[in-house]
């Protein structure tokens, strides 16, 4: 077992240790099955993978104004919400939506946390000390 | 220590924040402060304007009635985006109970918020129409890059819910859209596609792949252009990505020239659009119509004035034979009346429908299996999520394959549209 820990700034307060998720594509969440947390966009980076419960490492948030909030909000209705968010970029719809539902979210994470963090790796998310710390088993 | 970005808050804001001015005022503020903290925002300014993309769905109604049962009011007082006209599609026997129930639901939550039930997402038209450099919190992306493009205003791309919390702390969080240095061109677009008439700039908008993440300065487009060709190019654009605003030199306030809209600097990126583009991106989203065509929609965004007023003048003694439904707003609407167009278009067999978004699954659902045509590739976009597939053509087109009640696959996409009157 392997651990680093990752400098970043808070985004959304809060502490989440889950697995890691990793998307090369933005995500709307409203894409998703509610009641598993499986994503269902076609042809995306993560069609068929769930993000309930995992932290999600992500570019950043797609879509419109509304159904990015809609589909975390029935996502977390139906205990399936992510766990956390690691970002590389901020839209306002993203930001809100993380604030309002309690899901804690980070940004500017350490440059090399980018290249080693995998699918599968545990996280812990710690957004109020402004921490990321990827365990490897 | 966290909250070592805290913003600068005055002493009124500091107040709300506590609970001075009620919980609702203060978790709407302790939102806002959150989102600032995060764009590294270092105060809050005042709000003059804010429009809130009210949806009906779930979210919307629990977080706005979470906010009013907690006291929150309107200090600036909101307009909001369409949900559905529960009489009309109640009549027309498409709306489930449990559909009006909730519209209702929702209706009264925004009321008891404070809000100017306008139920449109073209409030830039008169409702809502904020003046160069206004400071406003508008949801809605089609809104949203219309105010910062083409009126010059200033705004984040909020979502429904930032927006409801800037219509009751009446501030925004001052970073994005509301500073100067993030409002210069960085891409350049040089259009040789023939782009003239309003489909043609839903299509350039369609292009958002090939433009990619920035702000794009759209070079080669025509001296004169209608309002309406900068609404669908704004809509356009942020299905095909996501845009908070485009200069085009010499039409759009900001950019007088080119220069000026990058602000003296050179572009971070040169894109050249040609009809081919035009072409390759628009058929990602039409579908190819039926023989036979069942029904028409327009107005996504709704139609303005002078669209509807366009669509009477054409369809004047003619009979539909399919439905054309028409979403405007009831200020479009109550002057149509005023001035006889809507009974033209009642006449011709096409109804003004208020209050009403196309991505309301409720309402359209019954459309699914059948062969609609539209002038809106974002009704497409929103209306594929559940089932339904329609064509795109310009509005003449639309309206003219109502008529016979068939399509004809020989009109070009653009069809007649150069005769646009209003474009």
């Amino acid at each position: 077992m392997r651990e680093r820990v990752f400098g970043c700034r808070k985004i959304s307060p809060g502490l989440a240790a889950a697995e890691a998720v990793c998307s090369k594509e933005e995500i709307l969440f409203y894409h998703a099955d509610f009641e598993s947390g499986v994503i269902t966009e076609k042809g995306h980076d993560l069609e068929g993978k769930s993000i309930a419960g995992k932290i999600v490492v992500f570019p950043g948030g797609k879509g419109s104004s509304v159904v990015q909030a809609d589909g975390l909000y029935n996502l977390v209705q139906n205990d399936c919400a992510p766990a956390g968010f690691i970002v590389r970029f901020l839209d306002t719809v993203l930001v809100s939506t993380a604030v309002v539902m309690e899901i804690p979210m980070v940004w500017k994470v350490d440059d090399s946390f980018w290249t080693e963090v995998r699918d599968g790796d545990m996280i812990k998310l710690d957004a109020d000390n402004e921490s990321v710390t990827v365990i490897k088993q | 220590m966290p909250g070592k970005r805290n913003m600068k808050l005055t002493e009124e804001q500091q107040e709300m924040l506590a609970g001075k001015y009620g919980k609702g005022a203060s978790m709407a503020m302790r939102i806002q402060c959150a989102v600032g903290e995060g764009f590294e925002a270092e105060r809050m300014v005042p709000v003059s304007r804010v429009h809130i993309s009210l949806s009906a769905q779930n979210a919307d109604i629990w977080f706005t009635e979470k906010m009013t049962e907690a006291g929150a009011a309107a200090r600036v007082i909101p307009t909001v985006n369409p949900g559905y006209c529960v009489k009309y599609f109640r009549e027309k026997g498409w709306l489930r109970e449990e559909d009006a129930v909730n519209m209702r639901r929702t209706e009264a939550a925004y009321r008891k918020l404070g809000a100017n039930m306008t139920l449109s997402c073209t409030p830039y038209i008169s409702d809502n129409r904020p003046a160069f450099g206004e400071i406003c919190a508008f949801s809605e992306t089609s809104v949203t890059v219309f105010a910062n493009s083409v009126l010059g205003a200033r705004t984040n791309r909020e979502s429904a819910m930032s927006a409801a919390c800037a219509a009751i702390t009446g501030f925004v969080p001052e970073y994005g859209m509301l500073l100067p240095e993030n409002r210069l061109g960085t891409v350049l677009v040089k259009v040789s596609a023939a782009v003239d008439s309003v489909i043609k700039f839903a299509m350039l908008g369609l292009c958002g792949k090939k433009i990619g993440r920035g702000i794009p300065v759209f070079a080669g487009l025509p001296e004169q252009i209608g309002t309406e060709s900068l609404i669908a190019l704004g809509a356009s654009l942020n299905i095909s990505g996501s845009y908070d605003m485009f200069h085009i030199p010499g039409v759009t306030p900001e950019a007088p020239d080119a220069e000026t809209a990058f602000g003296g600097k050179a572009p971070v990126r040169t894109v050249e659009l040609t009809d081919r583009d035009l072409d390759e991106a628009f058929a990602l989203y039409s579908h190819e119509p039926g023989e036979a065509i069942d029904y028409v929609i327009l107005g996504c965004p709704h139609y303005t004035w002078e669209q509807v007023s366009a669509a009477a003048a054409f369809l004047r003694g003619k009979k539909a034979c399919v439905p054309i439904m028409i979403l405007t707003s009831r200020t479009v609407i109550a002057a149509a009346a005023k001035s006889g167009i809507k009974e033209i278009l009642e006449e011709a067999g096409a109804d003004l429908i208020p209050d009403t978004c196309v991505d309301e699954k409720c309402c359209f659902r019954c459309l699914e299996g059948k062969n609609g045509v539209t002038d809106s590739p974002k009704a497409i976009y929103y209306m594929e999520n559940f089932g339904i597939r329609m064509a795109v053509r310009d509005w003449k087109t639309c309206l003219a394959w109502a008529v016979s009640g068939k399509s004809d696959s020989c009109t070009p996409v653009s069809g007649a549209a150069k005769e646009d009157h209003y474009a």
